[in-house]
């Protein structure tokens, strides 16, 4: 395990990583987020009357390609056909709606201010910037703000029932982080309910024409001609053919890269590959170390489980966190008396219990299983007990507040809630890192836009609760809309790439020989076996805690893991038709380049902010951020080789309307 | 635990399939009948043989990508769980297990365990969807649904979109997912404005390349969002409703 928080790291340490740090990477220019020069309140404002507009007539003249239907890619697809452009759709699922965004239960933030709490636009961004622990824009959040007001207008418009009050008003609940109620839901179900009036609205674009939709293709690669991203290869996932589309712009929402962790509570076939080939054709990638490790997933039961099931953290609102006071203490947990229950959050952060933020609560979980105290068959795990919330409110109430929860733990692990106590671990969950967009939302590749969980905003270091569903709607339907027209507009007369172009075909021979050399390597184990141990790795030096030495091994370890990969990868079957061997095989080989950058970015930002606690950097086992060295976003830009060192440009941060100060729950 | 599976292998829509029969002796039963298959792969990929082709993604029951007959039952033994959520407790100790695809003549097989179940999604195509363009939608809260309508609209719009219903009907018929589909967009109001012109397009379309109800009702057993048997009547519901609308706009 890392080390305990209270490790003294001497001098000497310091100055030995520092000499480490240098060796890994180089320090590049500042970066320009091209922000309005006005207050950030003003700034969507003022961007979007400076925006240039494409005449309606002029619109079909455009191809833009948007990878990925999830709430982010769906809605601009479907928006942008919608205004009139010629828009091509790349899914590899077999229909849109399967994109991850349907999994997401909890509900989306808006800043409706209906209510008489004191919500507002400042108060949701003050919320935003200290939810994201100051590593995210002012601007971005306040652009989100504001057209989040309108997304819930729109998604119950194209077909999302939302819940409602008795007499017919919307419903809002209250959520982590947040002491208003500005978070609209449907039951447990949110993300199912808003990504199939996405998948839907994407669906009529198709059938009027406005929208070409590619599914089971899988991008593997971009294309740069002239400093622009100007189109994509993608491989047939059933026919196996490698082919180019070429675009006026490109634009990538494929959601977050959790799954490098092997286990995480993402979807099995999410991963990195479109964003990390983006960032090895010139998309700079922004603070790749910022993972978030949600508290109350379900712990692995088996050595064949293959993911984490996410329990929502509403649970926390009844239910109380212990483990045992003795070690490996195997006992029913029902006969453990109640002064061997060790309440350890509540102990800890008196005034906030249970409810402490994600990664506070995710960090003492982990420290009592790796200190020896975990419970279940794998000691893994540490309770979460209702036998309080029952006592106090009945079986009744607490049935109508978390039946499907109970039932679907209850369906996964055969055990009944009502009478034990859940077991619960933490598990990686959303991914704030991502390829670095300036206040347009372009990457540093011009003509590539990024929308949603693919890139960096809004986030900061920490997530805010349903605010991830919230940016999703808001990048598709409303902030792409309004920029990538803008840069449109600026190539009027000129056509898309010529398919034929040398450029196309280069970049179509370079995936195509990469599949071929994959599928040539013939070595001894399958891929997921080089998955299972880059996992190991990170979560064991990368994941709720990080110290300088553990990230130093861990950087080791991947390349020599990387090196075993490229020398004794198996891909059985053939490149010619479906195999599912070969799509893993393309995505862990991206995961073993993206884990070691990840690592980089953790050990050179020496502080700690939110979900990226460094041992080092910590005052009372909470996190230490360095605002005077570290306020800035850390975008990597690749040096053009996987073993050279990768170049780390920064963006910096400024704050006016929610000034720095230190997030404490105690 | 030890397990016989019988897996269907078949490699393409036109291609001849058969079973191949392989044996798993470290089952255990909190393991999910697709981790069960993921060990047969393992175990294959180990030998140098073909791993076995199936889908699933969010193995939480959510996106609707798993799909597959066992022991000739959509998605598994239990009522109503989507296959990730069947468990190898269902079985004992030296139990045949038999995975085959969905089996629907709309539902031809890609691949071994994969199909292709776009004809639904033609069926959304064709009219199950709003017309509502980004930004021109009217403040939510002016529009009043009463929380039971809300209620009931999700009952249907639960739909995982899994095909389990098509696979599980004797006649291959879509009746419970294009139900499902009209009666949610029927109950809210946007939805509404375009419902007989939706239920005509849409049963057309279903009529196009699904097979007729019998109203047996094997459907709602299988399906994983427990959709009320209820959706299928709603077909013929809005059929005739549509009928009696002929002529105008709605």
């Amino acid at each position: 395990m890392n080390a305990t928080p209270d490790t003294p790291v001497s001098e000497q340490k310091g100055a030995q990583v520092a000499t480490e740090i240098d060796r890994l990477r180089v320090v590049g220019k500042p970066l320009d987020g091209h922000l309005p020069d006005v207050h950030p309140r003003d700034a969507w404002t003022d961007r979007k009357l400076h925006y240039n507009l494409v005449n309606p007539n002029n619109r079909r003249k455009f191809k833009v390609i948007v990878v990925g239907t999830g709430l982010s890619g769906a809605g601009a697809a479907a928006a942008l056909g919608e205004l009139g452009y010629d828009v091509d759709v790349f899914s590899f699922h077999d229909v849109p709606r399967r994109a991850h965004s349907i999994a997401a239960q909890g509900g989306i933030n808006s800043p409706r201010a209906r209510k008489v709490d004191n919500d507002s636009i400042d108060r949701f961004v003050k919320d935003t910037v200290k939810g994201g622990d100051y590593r995210g824009r002012e601007e971005d959040a306040y652009r989100l703000g504001e057209e989040g007001i309108r997304v819930i207008n729109h998604m119950q418009a194209i077909g999302a029932a939302f819940a409602r009050e008795y007499g017919g008003q919307l419903a809002t609940r209250s959520f982590g982080g947040v002491q208003v109620s500005r978070t609209y839901y449907t039951r447990g179900q949110t993300g199912q309910q808003l990504e199939l009036a996405a998948a839907h609205a994407l669906s009529r674009q198709v059938a009027a024409g406005t929208c070409k939709l590619h599914s089971r293709q899988e991008m593997l690669d971009l294309i740069v001609k002239d400093g622009r991203a100007q189109g994509i290869v993608v491989r047939d996932l059933v026919t196996g053919k490698v082919r180019a589309q070429t675009a006026h712009a490109v634009i990538l929402c494929t959601g977050g890269y959790g799954n490098i962790y092997y286990k995480a509570t993402l979807a099995k076939n999410s991963n990195a590959t479109a964003i990390w080939r983006a960032y090895k054709r010139g998309a700079y990638f922004a603070n790749p170390c910022f993972v978030q490790i949600h508290p109350t997933a379900l712990p692995l039961m088996s050595k064949w489980q293959s993911k984490k099931t996410l329990m929502s953290e509403s649970l926390r609102n009844d239910g109380r966190i212990w483990a045992p006071r003795k070690k490996q203490d195997d006992r029913d947990p029902n006969t453990i008396p109640e002064e061997e229950r060790f309440y350890f959050l509540e102990e800890r952060y008196p005034a906030f219990g249970n409810l402490v933020p994600r990664d506070v609560a995710s960090r003492n979980i982990r420290e009592r299983i790796d200190a020896g105290y975990g419970v279940g068959p794998l000691h893994n795990a540490v309770y979460l007990d209702f036998r309080t919330g029952i006592e106090r409110l009945g079986v009744k109430l607490i049935r109508e507040r978390y039946s499907n929860l109970f039932n679907m733990y209850e369906e996964l692990t055969g055990e009944d809630p009502y009478k034990t106590p859940m077991r619960i671990a933490p598990s990686v969950h959303f991914t704030m890192g991502g390829l670095w967009t300036d206040y347009d939302q372009m990457t540093s590749i011009p003509g590539l836009f990024i929308g949603g969980e693919a890139g960096w905003a809004y986030h900061g270091a920490n997530r805010l609760g349903a605010n991830s569903l919230l940016s999703g709607c808001v990048d598709g339907w409303f902030t792409l809309p309004y920029a990538v027209p803008n840069y449109l507009a600026g190539l009027l007369g000129q056509a898309a790439l010529d398919p034929g172009d040398q450029a196309v075909r280069d970049t179509v021979k370079y995936v195509q020989d990469g599949i071929d050399h994959l599928l040539s390597i013939d070595g001894t184990y399958g891929p997921d076996h080089f998955h299972e141990q880059l996992g190991a790795i990170l979560d064991r030096y990368a994941s709720v805690s990080r110290d300088p030495e553990g990230l130093a091994t861990a950087i080791g370890e991947i390349r020599k893991l990387r090196e075993e990969f490229w020398r004794d990868v198996k891909v059985v079957g053939e490149g010619d038709r479906l195999n599912q061997e070969l799509e893993t095989a393309g995505r862990v080989a991206d995961y073993l380049e993206l884990g070691e950058l990840l690592c980089i970015d953790a050990l050179d930002r020496d502080e700690s902010a939110g979900a990226h606690f460094r041992t080092d950097h910590e005052i009372d086992g909470e996190a230490k951020r360095d605002d005077e060295d570290w306020c800035f976003c850390s975008a990597w830009e690749y040096p053009g080789d996987p073993s050279a060192r990768p170049i780390r440009n920064f963006e910096p941060l400024t704050f006016r309307a929610v000034p720095l100060q230190q997030r404490n729950y105690k | 635990m030890r397990l016989i599976l019988e897996v269907w292998r078949q490699d393409g829509p036109d291609a001849e399939g058969s079973f191949e029969t392989h044996e798993i002796n470290d089952a255990t039963p909190e393991m999910s009948l697709l981790e069960l298959l993921d060990r047969l792969n393992h175990q294959l990929v180990e030998d140098d043989q073909d791993p076995v082709a199936f889908e699933s993604d969010c193995r939480e029951g959510i996106c609707g990508t798993c799909g597959l007959d066992v022991n000739g039952v959509p998605h598994g033994p239990e009522d109503n769980v989507p296959a990730c959520g069947q468990h190898v407790r269902s079985f004992s100790d030296g139990q045949t297990v038999r995975f085959t695809p969905f089996r629907a003549k709309s539902f031809p097989v890609v691949r071994d365990l994969i199909v292709d179940r776009t004809g639904l999604d033609r069926i959304i195509q064709a009219g199950g969807t709003i017309s509502v363009d980004a930004g021109t939608a009217p403040d939510a809260d002016t529009l009043l649904v009463t929380h039971d309508d809300a209620e009931r609209a999700l009952d249907f719009a639960a739909c995982i979109g899994c095909g389990a219903c098509v696979s599980a009907c004797p006649n291959g018929a879509a009746y419970l997912y294009t139900g499902a589909k009209l009666s949610h967009l029927a109950l809210i109001p946007h939805g509404k404005e375009e419902r007989a012109k939706r239920a005509r397009s849409m049963i057309t379309q279903m009529q196009h390349e699904f097979g007729p109800c019998s109203q047996i009702g094997e459907c709602a057993l299988a399906c994983p969002a427990n959709i009320p048997l209820v959706a299928i009547a709603a077909v013929n519901r809005e059929r005739l409703r549509a009928g009696f609308k002929k002529g105008k706009p709605n």
